[in-house]
């Protein structure tokens, strides 16, 4: 149906128009539309969409163009600019459209659907025009789709290929105009904005990659459209077979515009929270179980350092001795040794831990890691960063192996240097935050 | 004859200005501080997510009462500012997106409240856009005596707030505007000035709905604001003349909704427009036209120079020789600036027209002495430092000699071996 | 004999009106690798950005292989400075790597098999095949330079343009950068990269261009870099040429 191509297509447009950091820029086309809508329509004299959009794009791109030249030659800055066209533009529009309301009773009825959006009033002629809109311009964007993605990610190289990087940018720009404007009596125009700019932001939470962020912003933008016009609308809802006032939920004849846009916000909230490698609760967890892991390893290596005097005998250590050893928080020191016991790193007994054979070697393949780190750090300071890769996984790769020979010689020599790893064991890998070199 | 103050011969007009002129001047002086910040656009933001707040706090509190309204506004207002900080920071949203989804978001949210829950009350929803300034004076207030439109109760004190703030905090403002940064360092919460400014945005918004609306209340806080940006070049200056301009968009929107029967909210607008755009042009240091009439000036002076040291040079070949207007203007390339500076020249008395041709005056053979002299050192400096060869430095010493004064030719001197010669062995004449 | 790899004339350089490159004047023949060094400030990313038509010039101009740079465009590779790259893009290694090859697509085309295997033979040039779907924030710096030159080999280009390379990256990656710079030239290509540490240059350039807003020296290392034009580079800026590009500033005040 009609929005959820629409949605589709400002969904794709928008994410370049985020990548390009001009996401308010479809808020400006949105409101300076208006001063064009009513201008097209005291000239033709009737509510047709075809002169109205074309109007509206006028205006739209003026005030592009308004916009990018009172950037480069006045001092007013970019988010000035744009809110100064915005702002005098609907202005503007507010004019014209008293003076059409005044001078043209009736005729003009379905201009103020323009602020909010009403679909009802959608004829099918209006119909096909957005579906003709909406396919071009994701043509236009298919075609384009490697000049604009190196033009959005880096200029200076995209214009050292020889690309044309004004025309590349107001042709970006202007398909936003145009799926802004086709999508203005659907919106209305504040919220036209969302539906360029939410979807993006919600896909990008889900992907790394610019093809498939355009695809998901894509769906995210076609999915919530129909679904919010199928919320507003009682119609749909009857031919579903779907009882609504059983849920409590009066068809009150809601715009679409809004619902859409919740709809589109809740998606983005979900995506905020969900996603898995950006999503808030995918960090938290990330982070927990990478501070869970730092804590063990600490735990293993004070119980190494803690028997080191014995060895090789293996010593039982009270377990207060060993939450006093780092004034650690007791439970978290009885959560983890169980967790240690369960793996076979330590044998519990009548509160004493004892390392086996096999956390005996963890312990001191962590400890041998450590104490070569801190005399790096100590003696080497000053060609620190220059000589470490800050992103290989084991010490032995970080740095350069003469290096590392020397540094276990010198920790041998003063007893320091815990047991070599056995070949089957293979060694742990390097937690990476306490480690970090700042460059 | 049009009686072109008409509009303004009743009371209702004045007091209409009246409101008008205080909703902008409140909104001007908040907006100064936006519009410096980059934050623009946050004004937009901020007056559109208040809306849910006043709906919610409308239905709680069951009437119109301003304090209930300006307390959801308030609130809504932080919230969204929190909510933008936060998705900015740890969603890692690009931060033009981040308000851009925030406000739109919560606007939505507004609209349907205001759908579902107040359909039942006359709401019309072009007047949250619009404002109803036409109506304002219609709806009064006793005040000792004086028939006061209500709404300047309410936007009246917001403006002594704003003043208030403002000048209570104004150089904390004004370093956490320049560089936030270095205003935390000294012990100036920047969070907090921002936080701050945002709450007068929305206290400030709000009270304007009424006047109007939402989307005029952010060209009330950026365009004058911007206007005056462009005027001058110290706070204190700035932030008066946005206030003018807010005055001025008020008296002239007025005139112009007046005679043309239209919106006034939206005429004060484009009013407001219109000043920025004179300000555009003619703004006497940043203005198009003078920034244009700054070059042609330049080209001017450069042109003259250029042929004194032209009629110069040709004396120094041969004392008899003169250059006729028309060889004159072909060397210098043509076209009008040639004639108009010849024009100009012999004006100046610096050169008189002959039989012959053109003749330097003594005034002119002064100037040109030391044009040359400016030339010829810079050719033996680019030499002497820069090492360039003979053939590339004629151009180069053409360019800039144009631009070497009195002390920057002292400089010279010290700089160069020889001053009494220049690369190509002619003479430097002596200044 | 072949025209030079570079030569520029006369090129001055102004940023709002001020000039910030004085008349340079310079040749520099094909299959060298160039080092171009100056204090901060210097002029070096405005060089190359004007040998690449980055900058407008306010005079002179600047020949590629005895031709315009409009014409020769094909023949150049870029690797630009890395902080003006937006690392939260949506892009991989292989995505930007693959960049380079868009050049010689023109427009609409989509990057097809040669393409691909040219962009992934750039990423194993520079060690980062492991890496080629890594969004590139997760690399950390010496992995974003390899990256980024290997975009610039993809271009498969005649004459490269590298603008402090070095900047940032740990000893290994250095020298496997050099190395790579060395293959270039033995193939008869021509590196220019601007450089920040004196102490490396005579080993890894076998050209030089000496720059402090004017150019204080071009051409080999053994001659070129010498006390004496090292002393003009760094000794300070020219205030003569100071007090001349804010006097030309003022006078012709367009922001």
């Amino acid at each position: 149906m009609g929005t959820t191509l629409l949605g589709a297509t400002a969904g794709v447009v928008g994410s370049y128009a985020v990548l390009r950091r001009r996401a308010l820029v479809s808020d400006m086309l949105a409101h300076a539309a208006l001063p064009g809508i009513c201008l097209a329509f005291l000239i033709v004299g009737a509510r047709d969409i075809f002169a109205l959009s074309i109007g509206a794009l006028a205006t739209g791109l003026v005030g592009l163009l308004l916009v990018t030249v009172l950037c480069r030659w006045t001092r007013t800055k970019e988010d000035a600019a744009i809110g100064i066209v915005l702002s005098t533009f609907f202005g503007a529009g507010v004019v014209l459209l008293s003076f059409a309301q005044r001078h043209h009773q009736g005729n003009q009825a379905g201009l103020d659907t323009y602020l909010f959006g009403e679909i009802a009033a959608m004829q099918s002629r209006e119909v096909r025009l957005l579906l003709a809109v909406g396919t071009l311009v994701l043509l236009a964007v298919f075609a384009l789709h490697k000049e604009f993605k190196v033009l959005a990610f880096d200029p200076d190289f995209a214009a050292s290929q020889g690309w044309p990087i004004f025309i590349l940018d107001f042709g970006m720009m202007a398909l936003l105009a145009v799926v802004t404007v086709v999508g203005l009596p659907i919106c209305g125009v504040i919220l036209m904005a969302a539906l360029i700019i939410l979807p993006s932001a919600a896909a990008r939470f889900w992907t790394n990659r610019l093809g498939p962020l355009l695809l998901l912003a894509g769906l995210f933008g076609g999915a919530s459209a129909a679904v919010g016009t199928l919320l507003a609308s009682p119609v749909p809802q009857q031919l579903l077979g779907f009882n609504p006032l059983a849920f409590g939920w009066h068809p009150s004849h809601l715009p679409p515009g809004p619902l859409i846009v919740l709809t589109t916000a809740s998606l983005l909230v979900v995506s905020l929270v969900v996603a898995p490698q950006h999503g808030i609760a995918a960090r938290l967890i990330g982070e927990f179980r990478l501070r869970a892991r730092i804590f063990r390893e600490h735990l293993l290596r004070s119980l190494y350092e803690m028997s080191e005097a014995e060895l090789p005998a293996l010593p039982a250590i009270a377990e207060s001795a060993l939450v006093d050893y780092r004034s650690w928080n007791r439970l978290l020191v009885d959560w983890q040794v169980r967790r240690a016991q369960r793996r076979g790193l330590v044998e519990l007994q009548d509160g004493t831990i004892r390392l086996t054979a096999d956390g005996l070697t963890t312990a001191a393949n962590l400890t041998r890691t450590h104490r070569l780190w801190e005399l790096f750090l100590v003696e080497y300071a000053n060609i620190a960063a220059d000589h470490v890769d800050r992103d290989a996984d084991d010490v032995e790769h970080l740095l350069p192996q003469p290096l590392i020979d020397d540094l276990q010689r010198r920790l041998a020599e003063e007893g320091r240097l815990p047991l070599e790893p056995r070949v089957d064991v293979p060694p742990p890998s390097m937690p990476e935050s306490p480690h970090e070199l700042e460059p | 004859m049009i009686d072109l103050f008409e509009p303004f011969r009743s009371t209702t007009a004045w007091w209409t200005i009246a409101v008008g002129a205080t909703t902008n001047v409140a909104c001007a002086l908040v907006g100064c501080y936006l519009v410096l910040r980059r934050m623009s656009l946050m004004g937009d933001a901020l007056a559109h997510a208040v809306l849910p707040g006043l709906v919610l706090a409308f239905l709680f509190s069951g009437t119109l009462n301003i304090v209930p309204l300006f307390l959801g506004a308030v609130t809504v207002g932080l919230l969204a500012t929190f909510l933008i900080q936060s998705l900015h920071q740890y969603g890692r949203v690009p931060a033009d997106a981040s308000m851009g989804v925030v406000f739109t978001s919560m606007f939505a949210l507004g609209v349907v409240l205001v759908k579902r829950y107040l359909s039942g009350i006359h709401f019309d929803a072009a007047c949250v856009y619009e404002g109803l300034l036409q109506f304002v004076a219609l709806n009064t207030v006793d005040v000792a005596g004086l028939e006061v439109p209500r709404t300047l109760l309410t936007i009246g004190p917001v403006l002594l707030m704003n003043i208030l703030v403002i000048a209570l905090f104004w150089k904390e403002l004004k370093i956490s505007s320049f560089d936030a940064n270095l205003a935390s360092a000294m012990g100036f919460s920047a969070t907090i000035m921002h936080y701050l400014l945002m709450v007068l945005v929305a206290v400030t918004t709000v009270a304007s709905f009424e006047a109007v609306g939402s989307i005029l209340v952010v060209a009330m806080l950026i365009v004058p604001a911007a206007t005056a940006h462009l005027l001058c070049d110290r706070l204190s200056y700035m932030v008066f003349l946005a206030c003018l301009a807010g005055v001025l968009s008020a008296v002239g929107g007025y005139w112009i909704a007046r005679v043309w029967n239209v919106n006034p909210a939206g005429s004060m607008t484009i009013a407001a427009g219109g000043l920025y755009g004179l300000a555009v042009l003619f703004s006497p240091r940043y203005g198009m036209i003078s920034t244009i009439s700054r070059n042609l000036q330049t080209s001017l002076r450069v042109t003259c120079e250029d042929i004194l040291a032209m009629l110069y040079r040709v004396e120094e070949t041969d004392i008899q020789q003169r250059l006729d207007t028309s060889s004159a203007v072909q060397a210098l390339g043509g076209g009008f600036v040639s004639r108009w500076g010849i024009s100009a020249l012999i004006r100046q008395r610096q050169i008189v027209r002959t039989k012959q041709g053109l003749q330097l005056t003594d005034t002119g053979r002064s100037v040109a002495k030391s044009l040359v002299r400016s030339h010829r050192l810079w050719e033996a400096y680019l030499v002497q430092h820069l090492g360039l060869p003979l053939d590339h430095i004629h151009e180069p010493a053409h360019r800039v000699e144009h631009f070497i004064d009195e002390k920057l030719r002292h400089n010279l001197e010290e700089a160069v071996d020889d001053t009494g010669r220049d690369p190509h062995g002619r003479d430097i004449p002596n200044g | 004999m072949s025209p030079p790899a570079l030569e520029i004339h006369d090129v001055t350089v102004a940023y709002h009106r001020k000039p910030v490159l004085w008349d340079i004047d310079l040749v520099v023949p094909e299959g060298k690798l160039v080092g171009i060094v100056g204090p901060n400030g210097a002029g070096k990313t405005t060089l190359i950005k004007a040998a690449l038509g980055l900058v407008p010039l306010a005079s002179g101009k600047v020949e590629i292989y005895g031709k315009s740079l409009k014409q020769q465009r094909n023949l150049i590779g870029y690797v630009p400075q890395r902080e003006s790259v937006d690392w939260d893009f949506p892009v991989t290694a292989l995505d930007v790597v693959l960049m380079g090859t868009y050049g010689q697509l023109g427009w609409f085309r989509r990057p097809g098999k040669i393409q691909r295997e040219a962009a992934h033979a750039g990423l194993e040039q520079v060690g980062m095949s492991k890496y080629a779907h890594r969004q590139i924030r997760q690399l950390s710096g010496g992995q974003q330079q390899r990256v980024f030159l290997a975009r610039a080999l993809a271009q498969d280009a005649r004459i490269y343009f590298m603008d402090e390379p070095f900047a940032g990256v740990d000893a290994a990656t250095e020298s496997a950068i050099v190395t790579l710079m060395q293959s270039l030239r033995s193939t008869g290509k021509t590196v220019f990269v601007v450089h920040h540490d004196l102490q490396t240059v005579a080993e890894y350039f076998d050209y030089v261009i000496l720059l402090n807003m004017r150019l204080i020296a071009c051409g080999p290392t053994e001659v070129t870099f010498s006390n004496k034009n090292l002393q003009a580079t760094y000794g300070g800026r020219l205030t003569i040429l100071d007090e001349a590009a804010e006097a030309i500033r003022q006078r012709d005040p367009l922001r």
